[in-house]
Formats: C-alpha cells, structure tokens, sequence
C-alpha cells in the first residue's frame, strides 16, 4: 500500500511543479525581463534542495510506473510485485546517490563558494 | 473377539511419565490486554477504546480472549462467530491494524507486552463493537452473480472438466467471503461503489470455469468504472486474505481478460 500513496503523493508533487514550470516558462511570452528575474529568484540553496526533491520525486515515480506497468501486463507481475518494489527502490538509490553528490555540491559550491 | 477378551477391563497404562516432563507438558500461560473498540448506538454515538486484562494460554487464539471478555467480564460485547474454524469467515476483524480472522490468529504470534487492539472491519457500518452491516458487501458479491449458468440441457451425470480446466480457478475456489480483503481496500474505505475484491474473485471463480456459460455477461459487469478499473494494484486484499487467496492476481486475470475480449 506505501509504494500506491508514495506513488500518488510524487504525483502531486510532479504536477504541482509542472504547472509552476509552465507558468514560469510562459513569462518569457510576456517579457525576457521578468523571466530573467524569476529565474534569477529560483538560484538559492533552498531551491536547490527542492530541486534535489523533486528529482527524486520524479526518478520513483518513474520507477515505479514501470513496476506497476508490469503488474498489469506481465503474467507474473502480481507474484513478483514485491521484489520489483525492492528492485524500485535499489534502482532509485542507484541514480539518486551519484545525482545528489553532483547536484549539491554545484547548489552548495555556487552558493558559499562564491564564484 | 472372543468372549474371556471382551470382559478384561482395559489395562491401565505401563508407562510411568517422569516428574519433569509434567505430564505431557504444560501449556504457557501469560497475561493479554485486549484494546477492543466499542460502540452501542443505544448509549453513544462516539466509539470508544476499552482495555480488557485476562490470562490466556499459549494455545489460545483472539476469539478465545474475546470469549473470556464475553462470558467472564462484559456480556454486552459483540461479535460474529459461527465455527470458530476459519471456515465461516465470521470473525474478519482488524487485529493489531491488520485484517485477520480471530479464530486463526494465535495470541502466541502477536506482541503481548503491548495491548492487542481489536477493532471492526473498516470500510462498512459499524452495527455495534466489531459487527458490520455486510450488505453493501454481499450487495456486490450478488451482481457478479456468483453461480453457475449453463444453457445446455442438464446432464444426467456430472458436467466433466480436465484437471486443467479446474487448476485455471482453484486459487478462487477458496473464498470464504470473510470481506477481509475487500474492508482492506483503500479504494473500498473511500468509494463505498467500488465492487471490492471479494466480489471480483468471486466473479473469476466462474469467467474461468469451463462449465460456466455466463462469463462474456460478467466481464461486462466488471467492465465498469467501479468494477475491476477502480483497482489500483496496492496489494492490501493480498495481504489481509485468511485463505491465501492470491486476489490481485485474480483482478489482473479479469482486466486482462475483458481487454483480450475487445480486441
């Protein structure tokens, strides 16, 4: 049942952001300034880690789609449903861990590093 | 038998038990608090916990607690049992968060240093303590129309089927109609129209059985957004079934089926 609410709950988060992404993009339509200095607002270590979130957001929600794809089309799917969840969670570890030390070190690096 | 053997009384036992083995072994004891979760409409409308404290065995089951509770300490609580064999499917009952049959759930196996809470099945009205009104469940099981429907003349004999035939809906064949499953469903606690597994597994039983004739009307039913579409895979009817009964497979078995039927 925890993979079905993490799966609903990333949900949310995806299109919540997607309609934020949407609004902040479509700005540029109105003019180059605004954007530019919403963009600007966005390059603080807050949303970085928002960034970090929503990334690991989506890369589980992604996951896990396949898994549930699976457990409605392959034959066994329902039988192996739990260790495709491990399978999941090992592959999200997986890209996440090298994703986050990349990630933040930019984020962290640009902010107090003072380039 | 001759007539000198039938009159020898029998003898009496030749094997002396020694004293440290305590005559077959005595059975553990240990002290259970039972968390129960009451509710009489008569005096409240608000349900409330209440703990009971017994000494039980280690033979015990839950519906053993709940029997002492009801015959020794508090005769108002209420209950369904019928066997108390895991057969009726009765006692569904939510133990300790999770749904099981209080007849087959041994005391020994749960956590007795903390209160075993008992609680009614969710997703149904509660009639009073851990009695449900079953007929929204039952109402559902009755649409799938849950019999065989054969249009050829009735045979003099048996309706023969391979061994294979049977195989393909033995696992359903098992249902005891507990709701175990179906009040373990969180499509089922927020959508009270959702068919609910039990129901669907009830309805697999005959979409697969080679006698039955009715199976393309069935699929039909269940083609529906409050029949097996409404299932989102979370495997909780899985976990909670006293029978074993592989339920989200069942469901996967009847989606596949009504999308093999469109092509």
């Amino acid at each position: 049942m925890w993979s079905w609410v993490g799966h609903r709950i990333t949900g949310v988060v995806i299109f919540i952001f997607l309609l934020v992404h949407v609004l902040d993009t479509s700005l540029v339509r109105v003019s180059p300034e605004a954007y530019t200095a919403v963009i600007g607002a966005y390059k603080n270590p807050i949303m970085g880690l928002g960034e970090a979130a929503l990334v690991a957001a989506i890369v589980f929600h992604a996951f896990n789609g396949l898994r549930i794809i699976a457990i409605d089309f392959w034959k066994k799917g329902p039988k192996y449903q739990r260790q495709m969840l491990w399978g999941v969670l090992a592959l999200w570890a997986v890209t996440m861990i090298p994703f986050l030390i990349r990630h933040l070190t930019i984020v962290f690096s640009n902010f107090f590093g003072g380039n | 038998m001759s007539a000198v053997e039938a009159e020898l009384p029998e003898p009496a036992s030749k094997i002396e038990l020694p004293v440290h083995l305590g005559g077959g072994g005595e059975i553990p004891t240990f002290d259970v608090t039972l968390r129960v979760r009451r509710y009489d409409p008569e005096f409240s409308e608000e349900s409330k916990w209440e703990d009971f404290t017994m000494t039980m065995y280690g033979t015990d089951r839950v519906l053993d607690a709940l029997h002492k509770v009801k015959w020794e300490q508090d005769g108002s609580l209420s209950f369904r049992r019928s066997c108390a064999h895991g057969v009726c499917g009765s006692d569904a009952m939510r133990i300790n968060g999770r749904n099981r049959l209080a007849c087959k759930t041994l005391l020994k196996d749960l956590d007795t240093s903390k209160p075993i809470t008992v609680e009614p099945i969710k997703g149904l009205p509660v009639e009073k303590d851990l009695i449900v009104d079953m007929e929204p469940f039952f109402q559902s099981f009755r649409e799938v129309m849950p019999f065989l429907v054969n249009r050829d003349h009735a045979p003099t004999k048996e309706r023969l089927q391979s061994a294979e035939e049977r195989a393909r809906f033995d696992d359903t064949t098992k249902c005891i109609l507990c709701a175990a499953c179906t009040s373990s469903c969180p499509v089922f606690w927020t959508d009270g129209q959702y068919f609910g597994p039990a129901a669907i597994v009830n309805a697999h039983r005959f979409i697969f059985d080679s006698r039955d004739d009715a199976g393309d009307m069935r699929l039909e039913i269940l083609n529906d957004k409050e029949g097996v579409w409404r299932c989102r895979t979370t495997f909780n009817c899985t976990e909670a079934c006293p029978r074993g009964i592989q339920v989200t497979q069942a469901i996967a078995e009847v989606k596949q089926a009504i999308l093999a039927r469109q092509i």
